[in-house]
């Protein structure tokens, strides 16, 4: 069926699979129904067929206390309402058990989103007035005697008005915005033209007159709604696709109360001197102060170090890292709102208030436009006045005027092609957050990276897979498979991709952090980890620094040595000679230690890179680039990279990205590979052609029909007609996106798929 | 022509009927799953839990 259409494999995400929400998780997610219910929606990445909502909601109707399950397709996700009760029914174990592990979206949407519904219902309300309308105008238009005509009219105003009150709320709205604050924007002549027009036809058909435009006013509103509303459904669908991503920050934590019993709290209750408790595999709340327990912490995501770092009682945390290996007692330092994530959130909004707001193409459309329709519109009114006497021809040519030249097409030319535009990235990956994301995207001229996450994938890769003795590496990853050490991961990783069977006559591993693991094999001891403590025997000072090489002793004798590379995200090689092709500079700025930095910028043949970058580092660089007049595109995935994402003219983060940067990127995308990079810049240019097209085609069109409307030879069938062509002109034109890739779309189907295959096998 | 006294009030309100039936199946959810919703039709049974 539906399994194999392009997009499923589209939110496999590794990461998201990782560590299940608990469920005390799971009730600080959801929220009270009625009749002491609680009802949550869960993500569940792993829906893509028919058989899978059966799956889904046979396995979950089975759980004892659910009292309803409702997988969606559509939004890859399951709603489950259960009887409110000490703790909520094994929702979370009984779906990764039946093979779609679950876990809670990033920001759980309540029901339907409140804008988009009121602009389907303007939509179908405008709809339906403008097609009953149009049957009574026809009637008309093909000649009918005056009294039917009069008739006709007066049927035609009582269904324009509530119409018109009804849908054009969107438009009055942000037009008397606009006017309020002194500015004008392309609301404004819709809103005069069409309270003018309606006004003047209800006196028409009052005095019996030849004329009335109700479908005309109508029937701008039905053309510019649907622009609306597709503006507004691609933003809602990109945000829902980024929200449904796991979220890496936890929702609650454990704190020990001071008479030893524990507590659930969520994170925003935590206060200084709390004492917390992280488990191995869970990510630090709050920034704060080791207690006791040793164990490693993967700071990549916040600084873009490629290695776990060691700690022991007394290291100071920081918020956003991942406990590897052991549990920790951790003394809060500072409330959640005060952490290191906070800070970055500062940051950000700092750099935000910076930015020179950028303006829409369709904004500085009507900038230019909307003047020039109203002082044409008033030139008009005034000059047939005085010619003639006649004010009310006076007025019907200068309403004419503003309907033939409402921006119509020019309403439908942007978000139509950023419409078809989304849509394309989308099927391939990429979220993009706005249509203003896309126009910015097509000017940049300089592309940032940073390193770890984003050119690499974060995660050590065993050298030399293939040539490694075959016993040593069953041995090696039997004790690596008890340990969350990067390391002892790809060495699990490398041993998998050959034959995987472990060694059964190993025993008592146990974790040293900052060490390696030690094991019992028959009466031999066995060692992985650090050089010096392996074949030592002795367990030496745990917060020595970490080293590139990891090895294997049996009683203290080397077996074998393994090195580890950093493994290249796929596609960073082509992306970056992409960009360069397309003549933009690039440059790498990492958190990470010079040599490493060095050698990844020499493999990828990058001359301009920076290294060891704090958070404010990053952001002042992006800030002399914009200063120089350059146009940034940053992209990268860690706490580090956030703030400059706000500084960068444009930015892009993986979907593995910590939260916050998610949230803040203009486009996120799902696959791996960084090919996503230069398709969307080559979607946006294309994009950005496309519009300008579209707009010249617009202004054209009303450039034509102009002197007709000012003539005075502009009936409403003239006007119906015009109006209609031009948006039909736009809409082709817009649909020219699609037509050159369409021919090319099986072949890049199997190429995706079989990357799919190829991310899962690894 | 006097038909048309009644005939045009009556397709104004079966247009009125349609509208009406549109904007229950809005706010009633009938869109929120379009592709699960072409699926589900192919299922033997009702599905396994409740309305």
């Amino acid at each position: 069926m539906s399994c194999c259409a392009p997009g499923a494999e589209a939110f496999a995400d590794p990461e998201a699979t990782r560590t299940l929400p608990s469920p005390e998780d799971l009730v600080l997610a959801s929220r009270p129904g009625r009749d002491g219910q609680r009802e949550a929606r869960l993500s569940v990445p792993a829906i893509h067929c028919g058989a899978c909502l059966r799956t889904v909601e046979s396995a979950l109707a089975g759980v004892d206390g659910v009292l309803h399950a409702r997988a969606n397709l559509t939004g890859r996700n399951v709603t489950v309402r259960w009887r409110d009760g000490s703790l909520p029914p094994a929702i979370v174990e009984t779906l990764a058990a039946a093979g779609y592990p679950p876990h809670l979206a990033d920001s759980a949407r309540d029901g339907p989103d409140p804008v988009q519904s009121e602009l389907v219902r303007a939509l179908s309300v405008a709809g339906f007035a403008s097609g009953n309308i149009m049957l009574l105008s026809v009637s008309v238009w093909s000649g009918t005697d005056a009294a039917m005509r009069d008739v006709f009219h007066a049927l035609s105003a009582l269904i324009a008005l509530p119409a018109l009150a009804y849908s054009g709320r969107v438009f009055y709205r942000s037009a008397w915005q606009a006017l309020r604050r002194g500015r004008t924007n392309m609301d404004v002549p819709i809103s005069i033209g069409v309270a003018l027009a309606f006004a003047l036809s209800v006196y028409d058909t009052i005095e019996g007159g030849p004329h009335a435009y109700f479908d005309a006013a109508v029937m701008l509103l039905l053309f510019l709604l649907v622009g609306r509303t597709l503006d507004h459904a691609m933003r809602a669908r990109a945000h829902a696709a980024v929200e449904g991503l796991a979220r890496l920050s936890p929702r609650g934590v454990v704190v020990e109360r001071e008479d030893g019993t524990t507590a659930y709290l969520p994170v925003g209750e935590i206060v200084p001197g709390m004492t917390v408790i992280v488990a191995a595999g869970d990510r630090l709340p709050v920034d704060g102060r080791v207690l006791s327990g040793v164990s490693q912490l993967d700071r990549s995501l916040v600084t873009g170090e490629n290695l776990p770092v060691p700690v022991s009682a007394g290291a100071v945390v920081e918020a956003g890292t991942l406990n590897l290996s052991a549990p920790l007692r951790v003394e809060a330092s500072v409330a959640a709102g005060d952490s290191f994530l906070a800070e970055i959130v500062r940051l950000m909004a700092a750099a935000e208030g910076g930015r020179s707001a950028y303006r829409r193409i369709a904004d500085r459309a009507a900038a230019l436009y909307a003047p020039f329709v109203h002082a044409t519109a008033i030139l008009a009114l005034v000059a047939w006045f005085s010619v003639t006497g006649d004010l009310h021809l006076a007025i019907t040519i200068a309403v004419a005027v503003l309907i033939i030249t409402c921006p119509c097409a020019l309403g439908l030319a942007v978000p139509l092609v950023q419409g078809i535009a989304t849509r394309r990235l989308f099927d391939r990956g990429v979220m993009v957050k706005d249509g203003a994301a896309l126009e910015r995207l097509a000017g940049v001229d300089v592309v940032v990276f940073d390193k770890t996450g984003t050119l690499t994938l974060g995660v050590p890769r065993l050298r030399d897979r293939d040539h490694a003795d075959a016993k040593a590496l069953a041995l090696a990853a039997t004790l690596a498979a008890y340990s969350r050490h990067p390391h002892a991961r790809a060495l699990a990783a490398a041993h998998a991709a050959r034959d995987g069977r472990l060694d059964p006559a190993v025993a008592d591993v146990r974790e040293y952090p900052g060490d390696g693991l030690e094991a019992r094999r028959n009466a031999d001891v066995v060692r992985l980890g650090r050089a010096a403590w392996a074949l030592a025997r002795q367990p030496r000072d745990p917060a020595g620094p970490a080293e590139a090489g990891t090895v294997l002793a049996v009683n203290g004798r080397l077996v074998a040595a393994f090195v580890f590379d950093e493994a290249l995200r796929a596609g960073a090689r082509d992306a970056i000679a992409a960009f360069r092709g397309e003549g933009l500079d690039v440059e790498i700025l990492s958190g990470d230690h010079e040599p490493a930095v060095a050698g990844l910028a020499g493999t990828l043949g990058v001359v301009r890179f920076r290294a060891a970058m704090r958070p404010e580092g990053k952001l002042a660089r992006l800030n002399s680039l914009a200063a120089a007049g350059h146009k940034a595109l940053m992209i990268g995935d860690g706490l580090n990279d956030t703030p400059a994402f706000a500084a960068a003219h444009v930015s892009m983060a993986p979907s593995s990205a910590v939260d916050v940067g998610r949230n803040a990127a203009d486009f996120v995308f799902l696959r791996e590979s960084l090919d996503a990079g230069p398709l969307a810049l080559a979607t946006a240019r294309r994009a950005g052609q496309l519009i300008r097209q579209n707009l010249a085609i617009a202004v054209l069109y009303n450039g034509v029909a102009l002197p007709f409307a000012i003539a005075g030879l502009v009936t409403p069938l003239v006007a119906a007609l015009a109006m209609s062509g031009s948006s039909l002109i736009v809409v082709a034109n817009a649909l020219r996106l699609d037509w050159r890739p369409r021919r090319k779309r099986p072949l890049r189907a199997a190429a995706w798929r079989a990357e799919a295959g190829e991310g899962l096998a690894r | 022509m006097s038909v048309l006294a009644y005939l045009i009030p009556l397709s104004i309100v079966l247009g009125i009927v349609g509208l009406a039936a549109f904007l229950w199946c809005l706010k009633n959810g009938q869109y929120e799953d379009l592709d699960g919703a072409a699926e589900r039709v192919l299922f033997d049974e009702d599905g396994p839990a409740g309305p």
